[in-house]
C-alpha cells in the first residue's frame, strides 16, 4: 500500500521532472562556458509554440520537437548576438528574450489556443524493466521517451564536460577565457555554440510541454518552468549528474503538492516549489565551504580580447 | 579599423547623446515590433493609427496612459536605485503585490477610518514591500545568494499568496464568477481627477519619490556609496563601505517604492483585494525596462514610465478593438530593452573618419571634435 504510493510519487515525478531537467541541462553548458542566459523561459514558450503548430499541422510530434529544439536554438542566437558579441549586459539580454518571447508566442499563438493536439507523443513501455514486479508497471510503464532520453543526455553530458578536450575547452572557456584565448581556443565561437545548444535543450523542454505532458497550446504554458530550471542549474552546482537529482527532487516537491491539495489550500501548496527553490539556493551557498563548490569564474562576464 | 573609419572608445558621455540613443533605440523597436506584427497578420499602420487615435489623441485614453505609468513611477524609480548598487531586483512584481496585500489588510481589517486611513495603508504598503525585498537582500549580503532568482521566485510566492487570501480567508461576501475581497471603506478609496481613473495622490507620491531618490544619490553620502558600490565595487570597499548596511537600506527603500506602487493601484483603481493577474498586468517586470531605458536614473524614470504606459494602454485598446492578447505587448517591451543594451556601443564608441594623411592617431582620444556624426 505504502510501496505503491511512493512508486507512483516516484513516477509523476519523473514525468514533472522531464522539462527541468532539459532546460537546467542547457543552462548548466551555457553557463559552464560562462554566458548565464535568463530567457530560459522564453526560448521554453517559443519551442512549446512552434512544436505545436508544426505538430498540429504535420501530425507528427517528433517534427514538433525538431521545430521546438531548432525554435530554442534561434531564440538563443538572439542572446549570444546581444551578450556574447556585442558584450551587452547578460542578465538584461537574457530577461529581454523572456519578455520577448512570452510576448511573440501570444502575437504567433492566438490562433491556436484551446485546442488538443491531434497526434500526441505516446507512452514507451521500457523492455525487461516493465517485467519487474511491483516496480515495473508503475514506473517503466507509462513515461515518455524524453524522460528517458533527459537522463542518458544528463549522463552524456556529464562525460563530456569531465572527460572530453570538448568538455575541457568549454570549461576553460568559462573559469579563464583569456587562457583560453591564449592557448588558442576561439572563445566567442564556443560561447555562442554553448549558448545555442542551451537553446535546443530549452526548445526541447518546451516541446515536452506542448507535445507529450499537457497537448496542447496555452499563452504563458510554461508557468516559470525556465525560472525554475535556472534556479536548478546552480542548486545542481553546474554538474549535470547533479541536475538529474536536482530534477527528481523538484518534480517530487511538485507532485506531493498536488497529492495533498484536499488537506491544503492549492494555493499555498503551488507557493512550495517557489519557496524550495530559496532554500535549495541558501543551502548551496551554506555548502561554499566545501571545495567541490564554484560557479565557473567567468559567468556573467563579457569577454574581449585585451581588456579586462 | 574599417576602411577609413575607426572605432574609438567616447570620453565624456554628455545627457544629449545618452537621450539621442535612447531615443533612437526605441525608434528602431518600434519599426521592429511593426515588422513582426505584419509577419504574423497584424497590419501594423492601421492598428498603430487606432491606437494614436485612442491612447493620445483622446483625452480618456491619455488619462489612462498616465495611470498605467503610476505604478511604473513608483517602481521603476526604486528599481533604478537598486540597478545603480548592481542589486538585480526582478521582485518588484512581488513586492508590489505584498504592497497590495498590506494596504487591503489596512483598509478591510484595521478599524481605521477617515483621513488617517489612506496614508496607514500607504505607510503598511511600503513596510510591506520593503520587508519582500529585504529577505533575498540579507541572502545576498549575507550568503551570496543570487538575488535575481530569489526575488523573482518570490514574485511567484506573492501572486499564489494573494489568490489564496481572496480564496480563503479575505474572500468577498458578494459572490460573482471571480475572487476578490470585499470593497473598501469609501475613505480607503483615492481621489481621482474628474471621472478618470488617475489618483493623483499616487502620482504625486511617485514624482516626490523620483526627486527624494534623486537627491539621495546625487547629494548624500548613501547615495555617493550605492554608486560606488555599482561603479567600482573593489573601490567601494577599499574605502570602507558598508556593503551590508547599504545594500539593506537600498533595497528596502527600492522594494518599499514597490510596494507604494501596489497600494495605488488596490486604493485607486479596484478598491478590492483581486486576482493578481488583473491587479497588475506585470508592472514590476515592465518597470525593469523603465529603470533601464532611464540609464537609471531616477528622474528619467518618471518619462520612461510613460513610454511604457503608453505601451501597456496600448495593450488595452489592442485587446478591446483590435481582438489580439495582451500579452502581446511583450513583443515591444522585449525589443525595446534588446534594443537598448544593443545601443550601449554607441554610448561607449564612436566610429571616426581616419583622415587621409595624418594617418591613424590623427585625431585626439576623447576629443570633442568628431562628436555628433552619429548622435540620435
Amino acid at each position: 500500500m505504502e510501496t505503491a504510493l511512493v512508486l507512483s510519487t516516484i513516477a509523476r515525478a519523473l514525468a514533472f521532472s522531464t522539462p527541468l531537467l532539459w532546460a537546467a541541462l542547457g543552462e548548466i553548458v551555457a553557463e559552464r562556458s560562462g554566458v548565464v542566459n535568463l530567457g530560459v523561459e522564453g526560448m521554453m514558450i517559443l519551442g512549446a509554440l512552434t512544436g505545436f503548430i508544426v505538430a498540429q499541422s504535420s501530425g507528427d510530434p517528433w517534427l514538433g520537437l525538431v521545430a521546438a529544439a531548432a525554435t530554442g536554438a534561434a531564440a538563443a542566437l538572439l542572446h549570444a548576438f546581444f551578450a556574447v558579441i556585442l558584450r551587452a549586459n547578460q542578465y538584461v539580454s537574457g530577461l529581454a528574450l523572456t519578455i520577448f518571447g512570452l510576448g511573440l508566442s501570444g502575437l504567433i499563438g492566438r490562433g491556436w489556443v484551446g485546442r488538443p493536439l491531434r497526434n500526441a507523443m505516446e507512452y514507451v513501455s521500457l523492455p525487461f524493466l516493465v517485467d519487474i514486479p511491483v516496480v515495473g508497471p508503475v514506473l517503466f510503464d507509462h513515461q515518455y521517451a524524453l524522460t528517458w532520453w533527459g537522463l542518458i543526455v544528463a549522463v552524456a553530458l556529464w562525460f563530456v564536460l569531465q572527460h572530453t578536450r570538448i568538455g575541457l575547452i568549454v570549461r576553460t572557456v568559462g573559469e579563464n577565457p583569456a587562457a583560453a584565448d591564449a592557448a588558442g581556443v576561439p572563445v566567442l565561437r564556443v560561447r555562442i555554440a554553448a549558448v545555442v545548444f542551451g537553446g535546443v535543450m530549452a526548445g526541447i523542454a518546451g516541446g515536452f510541454l506542448s507535445l507529450a505532458y499537457r497537448p496542447s497550446w496555452g499563452q504563458g504554458m510554461t508557468n516559470g518552468l525556465g525560472w525554475i530550471a535556472l534556479a536548478m542549474a546552480i542548486f545542481a552546482l553546474w554538474d549535470p549528474l547533479r541536475a538529474i537529482f536536482a530534477a527528481l527532487l523538484f518534480g517530487a516537491f511538485f507532485t506531493l503538492s498536488f497529492s495533498l491539495q484536499d488537506r491544503f489550500p492549492p494555493q499555498l501548496l503551488t507557493m512550495m516549489p517557489y519557496l524550495f527553490t530559496i532554500l535549495a539556493l541558501t543551502l548551496t551557498s551554506l555548502r561554499k565551504g566545501d571545495r567541490s563548490f564554484g560557479a565557473p569564474e567567468a559567468l556573467g562576464e563579457p569577454y574581449a580580447r585585451g581588456e579586462r | 579599423m574599417i576602411g577609413r573609419y575607426k572605432l574609438e572608445r567616447r570620453g565624456h558621455v554628455g545627457p544629449a547623446l545618452v537621450w539621442g540613443v535612447s531615443l533612437a533605440a526605441v525608434i528602431v523597436a518600434m519599426l521592429l515590433t511593426g515588422a513582426l506584427f505584419a509577419l504574423f497578420g497584424v497590419a501594423p499602420l492601421a492598428a498603430f493609427a487606432t491606437l494614436v487615435d485612442r491612447t493620445i489623441l483622446d483625452a480618456r485614453g491619455l488619462s489612462e496612459v498616465v495611470r498605467r505609468a503610476i505604478p511604473l513611477m513608483l517602481a521603476g524609480v526604486g528599481l533604478t536605485l537598486a540597478f545603480k548598487a548592481r542589486f538585480w531586483n526582478i521582485g518588484a512584481e512581488g513586492q508590489l503585490l505584498i504592497g497590495a496585500v498590506a494596504a487591503s489588510g489596512v483598509a478591510l481589517f484595521s478599524g481605521l477610518s477617515g483621513p488617517l486611513l489612506a496614508p496607514a495603508m500607504f505607510a503598511a504598503g511600503f513596510a510591506a514591500g520593503a520587508l519582500w525585498g529585504l529577505g533575498p537582500a540579507l541572502l545576498k549580503v549575507r550568503l551570496g545568494v543570487n538575488e535575481i532568482i530569489t526575488t523573482l521566485m518570490l514574485n511567484y510566492v506573492a501572486i499564489y499568496l494573494v489568490r489564496w487570501l481572496i480564496n480563503g480567508p479575505w474572500k468577498g461576501s458578494s459572490l460573482s464568477g471571480f475572487a476578490y475581497s470585499d470593497r473598501f471603506d469609501p475613505a480607503a478609496q483615492l481621489p481621482t481627477i474628474g471621472t478618470t481613473r488617475l489618483h493623483w495622490p499616487t502620482l504625486t507620491l511617485a514624482i516626490l519619490a523620483a526627486i527624494l531618490v534623486a537627491w539621495l544619490l546625487a547629494r548624500t553620502r548613501f547615495g555617493f556609496e550605492v554608486r560606488m558600490m555599482g561603479e567600482s565595487p573593489e573601490a567601494a570597499r577599499y574605502a570602507g563601505v558598508d556593503f551590508f548596511r547599504t545594500t539593506l537600506a537600498l533595497v528596502l527603500v527600492s522594494a518599499g517604492a514597490a510596494g507604494l506602487a501596489g497600494v495605488g493601484e488596490v486604493a485607486g483603481i479596484h478598491h478590492r483585494l483581486v486576482d493578481p493577474g488583473s491587479l497588475s498586468v506585470g508592472y514590476g517586470y515592465t518597470a525593469i525596462i523603465v529603470a533601464l531605458l532611464a540609464r537609471k536614473n531616477p528622474l528619467g524614470a518618471l518619462v520612461t514610465a510613460l513610454f511604457l504606459g503608453w505601451i501597456a494602454a496600448s495593450g488595452d485598446v489592442m485587446q478591446v478593438a483590435l481582438r489580439l492578447p495582451s500579452q502581446i505587448t511583450g513583443v515591444t517591451q522585449g525589443l525595446v530593452l534588446l534594443c537598448i543594451i544593443g545601443s550601449e556601443p554607441f554610448l561607449r564608441y564612436r566610429l571616426t573618419r581616419v583622415p587621409a594623411a595624418a594617418g591613424p592617431t590623427g585625431l585626439a582620444p576623447g576629443g570633442e571634435a568628431a562628436r555628433g556624426g552619429e548622435t540620435s
